[in-house]
């Protein structure tokens, strides 16, 4: 389902081209959980960004679903986001003067609308939020919040889920709550599940694990 | 994203921010409030000059004599002695002049009138009976000068009602004696004040017989047995023949004064419509250049919201890359930042617009710089142009923030704290 093949970027520092990953072949299954894990500097954030369809590969191809990102413009990316990936940050990046539920309803209102309340509280349903969906990201707990960035990140029933770092800023009760929905996910609608971390603990948890080193897979 | 779901976003935004956002659109607030109260403040002195002149008569013309020229120099109108009395009661011709329906001929002499030990400087006016209707004055009491003092060339004299309180008080003058130019003068009359401005008031003016005013006020005398006037009111049926009556007017004043077909009249008609547009203009002038200063605070106050847009715009990168990553599109921002920068000034003018009618109503017939009181009219036109100057600037000042908003790579907004 997810394809990319011999993925290289490169990165302009001043004068000097930095090459942060230097030929990358991976795929995806539908329906898999997989976790990458590296070092910071691995290119591991690199490759996720071009995963999400943030960013675009220097060289190389990346089929989604059968479309090849690589050759995208801007306003096509925007639409592969808004569509096919649900994005899940370590700092929750909800927006702080806004609802649970407006936060949940943003990737809705730059696509299709129909039902937005409603497709929206039924995805704080999957979170266990709904009682607390008039509540500001400001008024929730570290776990709560980014258990509605998990709601905000499946409101589109995306083919994938992208979690950079899920549980970095978390505790552990909380962790394993998140990393419990995050599996229930997988198994109840078959989502495929994309984990970037360092914590072993967290990587583990996946069916498959990717390393990347100095912008290449080792394994 | 559809258009309400957009402005509620911008209200939201804004709101987050409330004093910053308030401070920002101050600058429009006061920028239309000053073009609105302004501009009624011109409009509203524009027609209490025009109505003054209207209370006078509009269906009337005004002829002067020619200007004489002497060796290049061509003096003012008036200066020269080509109308007399004669013209004046050769207009009065039902066959000639259908248009014409009253004719009052006139002379102005600058005169100091004194009474026991009070004087005073006025404008006296040589008139005849006719004068009374053709200019719409009024009799206080007494009476005014009439067809016997014209024949006998009478020492009789009628006083605007300024004058007569500088000479008289509250005594009353009828029947009084006062002595103009070392001539013992006879008062007859007081004419109900018509208030307003000096110059077009009568209140400041004495009125005595056109035929005393010649032959005994005057140094330079007749001219082969004519009396000669400065100026000729002529009053027509309406507003309507004016044109017809400058024809026929002009007509019967070319053949009396026997000018050639080719040559130049030597006598000058001005109606008091034209007095009137002219007077418009200027007005006009002054009320555009009043709208224009204020115009000025308008772009003052968008330049303002530009700079709270840009500083919003920096502040909220991080909201950008969220969004963006969340499938909001180049377009998407764009609008989001240039709507909340066309609500900001949209609301500034809305607010402006409601204070300015404020203002203005509360000038209104407020006596505040000497004895003359305001008038104001708010005007629609003003106020919605005002709210659509104020709409376009917030789109305008807007476009450079949005653009700089929706041009940000995701990535770097999302990683910006």
């Amino acid at each position: 389902m997810l394809d990319l093949k011999n993925i290289k970027k490169n990165y302009r520092m001043g004068v000097i081209d930095v090459e942060v990953l230097r030929g990358i072949d991976l795929s995806f299954e539908s329906g898999e959980t997989v976790s990458i894990v590296g070092p910071s500097g691995s290119g591991k954030s690199t490759l996720m960004n071009i995963i999400g369809c943030l960013d675009v590969p220097t060289e190389g191809t990346y089929f989604l679903d059968g479309h090849n990102v690589a050759d995208m413009n801007e306003n096509q990316l925007a639409d592969i986001r808004n569509s096919k990936v649900g994005f899940v940050f370590q700092t929750y990046n909800l927006l702080p003067r806004i609802s649970a539920l407006s936060n949940v309803e943003l990737p809705l209102i730059y696509g299709d609308r129909k039902n937005l309340r409603e497709r929206s509280m039924l995805a704080l349903e999957k979170v266990g939020l709904t009682h607390r969906y008039a509540h500001k990201p400001t008024e929730l707990s570290g776990g709560e919040q980014q258990r509605v960035g998990i709601a905000r990140a499946l409101v589109k029933n995306p083919s994938i889920l992208l979690a950079d770092e899920p549980t970095g800023n978390l505790d552990s009760k909380s962790s394993k709550e998140i990393m419990d929905i995050i599996k229930n996910l997988n198994k109840e609608s078959g989502i495929t599940v994309i984990l970037v971390t360092h914590d072993l603990s967290v990587a583990k948890q996946a069916e498959r694990i990717v390393s990347i080193r100095d912008g290449k897979i080792v394994n | 994203m559809i258009y309400l779901e957009i402005i509620k976003v911008a209200f939201i935004s804004l709101s987050a921010n409330k004093l910053r956002s308030i401070l920002a659109l101050l600058g429009i607030v006061i920028g239309v409030t000053a073009v609105i109260s302004l501009m009624a403040i011109g409009k509203g002195t524009q027609e209490r000059i025009t109505s003054r002149i209207q209370e006078l008569g509009t269906n009337l013309l005004f002829i002067k004599a020619g200007a004489t020229t002497i060796g290049g120099f061509t003096g003012q109108a008036g200066s020269s002695s080509s109308l007399t009395f004669k013209d004046a009661k050769a207009l009065k011709d039902p066959l000639f002049a259908p248009s014409v329906i009253e004719v009052a001929p006139e002379i102005t002499i600058r005169s100091q009138l004194v009474f026991g030990r009070k004087n005073t400087n006025v404008t006296i006016m040589g008139v005849t009976p006719q004068h009374l209707s053709v200019r719409n004055l009024e009799i206080d009491s007494g009476m005014f000068i009439s067809s016997p003092h014209i024949e006998t060339y009478s020492e009789v004299i009628v006083l605007g009602s300024q004058v007569s309180e500088d000479l008289f008080g509250f005594q009353d003058p009828i029947g009084e004696h006062i002595r103009v130019n070392g001539k013992r003068f006879y008062v007859i009359g007081v004419l109900k004040s018509q208030g307003g401005s000096a110059w077009t008031s009568n209140d400041g003016r004495a009125f005595i017989p056109l035929t005393t005013a010649f032959f005994r006020m005057q140094k330079q005398k007749v001219s082969g047995g004519n009396i000669n006037v400065e100026t000729i009111n002529v009053q027509t049926k309406d507003l309507e023949v004016l044109d017809d009556a400058i024809n026929e007017v002009s007509t019967i004043l070319r053949l009396r004064h026997q000018i050639g077909n080719d040559d130049e009249d030597d006598f000058n008609i001005t109606s008091q419509e034209q007095t009137i547009e002219t007077l418009r203009e200027t007005t006009n002038t002054f009320v555009v250049f009043l709208g224009a200063i204020a115009g000025i605070s308008l772009i003052v106050g968008g330049i303002g919201i530009m700079n709270i847009m840009l500083v919003s715009v920096t502040e909220r990168t991080k909201e950008i890359g969220i969004r963006k990553a969340m499938g909001a599109k180049k377009k998407d921002i764009l609008f989001q930042f240039i709507s909340e920068a066309t609500v900001l000034s949209f609301g500034g003018g809305f607010l402006g617009v409601v204070l300015g009618y404020l203002v203005s109503n509360g000038l209104n017939g407020q006596a505040i710089l000497g004895q003359e009181s305001f008038q104001t009219v708010f005007s629609l036109e003003v106020a919605i142009l005002s709210l659509a100057v104020s709409a376009a600037i917030g789109l305008f000042f807007g476009i450079y923030p949005a653009a700089r908003a929706a041009k940000l790579h995701p990535i770097e907004a999302l990683r910006f704290d």
